[in-house]
């Protein structure tokens, strides 16, 4: 028997489709903007804190990025309600976002500040600058020059990672593919579509990291 | 009151001790040369003046405030008192105002307009004007350089530390960086330099400290001091350096 391609069988479905995609643009806009800021509290803490502070950190970050992020998630939505923490899947899955990346910008920003000479801080300390101005203007504008490549990278990686929140039923790009196929059974045609959007957004994310970069990002 | 008063301090690395009980006193207008040997303390009892490196005992008084008390309020004392590195240290994402204006703004709360007028004024002083949106990687290291003193000097300090601050720099460029040194002492700004330059030292200092292992070996006035060299320290370091 051969199989008959028959992309017209999406159709009925396109709202679907463009629910999940906006879903997932949504999740990973949001946990980038608080996923980044928590890894820059993370890493300035970590730098510049108190070695209590700098080690509750440290534990934060090998945490997540030693265990996979799947389990991580099923931790949040099937784990915590045992504790009385109930949350919606849409909750847990822009929690586990954000923590995830928080991770992991934790120790990229963490490289760029350690990149910074000692020197800079020193300058600017004799210059009569507290040490979180000396943080704010000098060393993390800096860092940020620094690392943004590797940032970038990291960020694409999150959004192609959003996909597992489909597992918790979360309503995102690839629960409505499942959803899709689970429904007019043509599973080639559904993720062929469908990896082609990821491949499209991911493209399309990379040019406005360049372009942001560019902007905002000064490297002097 | 001296403006900078050093008294009998120490200073130890772990069992090392590089500030054998030092004392020194700097008025108004001194400018004050340190030379001696790499490891004889100098650079460390510079960095002890704003607080850059702490110290077990003794005292260090700048403007009347106490360095290295427990609460010393090292902001206030940092506001006067100025440094100059080695290595220039600008801000590599900052143009050359704007690295001027950075303190001023921040620290004092000066208003944008007035901070870059101070950086027009302070670079001009140092013979910069017309590169004042230049980025520090477009400078040469004389020109960085001047840039960093021009930044020291916007936060109108009472006095100004330097600490090696033609080392780092191409032999060429080494006559730049001292016109403005010596402009400012003539101007009156009270200076305390750890140096290699010697003719700089006895030429432009009214005061000159030969450090070694840890003390004030030697002291008195610049050209005294150079042409009768009392130790014999003194005598082998400076035909040394010939």
């Amino acid at each position: 028997m051969t199989y008959h391609l028959e992309f017209s069988a999406l159709l009925p479905y396109w709202q679907d489709l463009a629910w999940g995609l906006w879903f997932t643009i949504v999740l990973t806009a949001v946990s980038t903007v608080v996923g980044i800021a928590v890894g820059t509290l993370g890493a300035s803490a970590r730098s510049f804190g108190p070695p209590w502070l700098s080690g509750l950190v440290r534990v934060y970050v090998e945490l997540i990025r030693n265990t996979p992020f799947i389990v991580q998630l099923f931790f949040i939505f099937f784990g915590l309600p045992a504790l009385g923490l109930k949350l919606s899947e849409t909750t847990a899955a822009f929690i586990a976002m954000v923590v995830n990346l928080g991770a992991y910008s934790t120790e990229i920003i963490r490289a760029g500040i350690d990149a910074i000479p000692k020197g800079h801080i020193e300058a600017g300390v004799s210059l009569a600058m507290t040490r979180l101005e000396v943080l704010r203007y000098i060393v993390l504008r800096q860092a940020f020059a620094k690392i943004y490549p590797a940032l970038s990278s990291q960020i694409v990686i999150v959004m192609l990672g959003s996909a597992v929140v489909s597992q918790i039923s979360a309503p995102d790009l690839t629960y409505a593919a499942n959803f899709i196929q689970s429904r007019n059974f043509r599973a080639f045609e559904v993720y062929f579509v469908v990896a082609l959007i990821y491949l499209m957004l991911s493209i399309l994310l990379r040019y406005l990291l360049r372009l942001i970069g560019d902007r905002f990002v000064k490297v002097g | 009151m001296s403006l900078v008063s050093i008294r009998d301090v120490r200073k130890s690395y772990g069992t090392v001790e590089v500030l054998k009980g030092v004392s020194l006193e700097v008025e108004k207008g001194d400018v004050v040369a340190i030379i001696g040997r790499s490891g004889s303390g100098k650079s460390t009892l510079l960095r002890c003046i704003n607080g850059l490196e702490t110290y077990q005992s003794g005292a260090i008084l700048a403007d009347g405030i106490e360095v290295g008390g427990l609460h010393a309020n090292l902001r206030e004392l940092r506001r006067h008192v100025g440094m100059v590195f080695q290595q220039f240290n600008l801000f590599p994402h900052l143009t050359a105002a704007e690295n001027v204006m950075l303190a001023p703004t921040v620290v004092n709360k000066t208003p944008k307009k007035e901070a870059r007028a101070i950086a027009a004024e302070v670079l001009a002083k140092v013979g910069l004007s017309e590169k004042m949106d230049a980025y520090p990687s477009q400078l040469s290291g004389g020109q960085q350089q001047r840039v960093a003193i021009a930044r020291s000097l916007a936060m109108r300090p009472k006095v100004l530390l330097c600490d090696e601050i033609t080392s780092a720099l191409d032999p060429e460029l080494v006559n730049e960086v001292l016109r403005v040194v010596e402009q400012l002492a003539k101007e009156g700004m009270t200076l305390i330099l750890v140096t290699h330059e010697m003719r700089f030292a006895r030429d432009v200092g009214t005061h000159l400290v030969f450090m070694h292992h840890g003390k004030v070996h030697e002291s008195g006035k610049p050209k005294e001091v150079f042409a009768a060299p009392q130790t014999p320290e003194l005598q082998q370091f400076v035909s040394g350096i010939g």
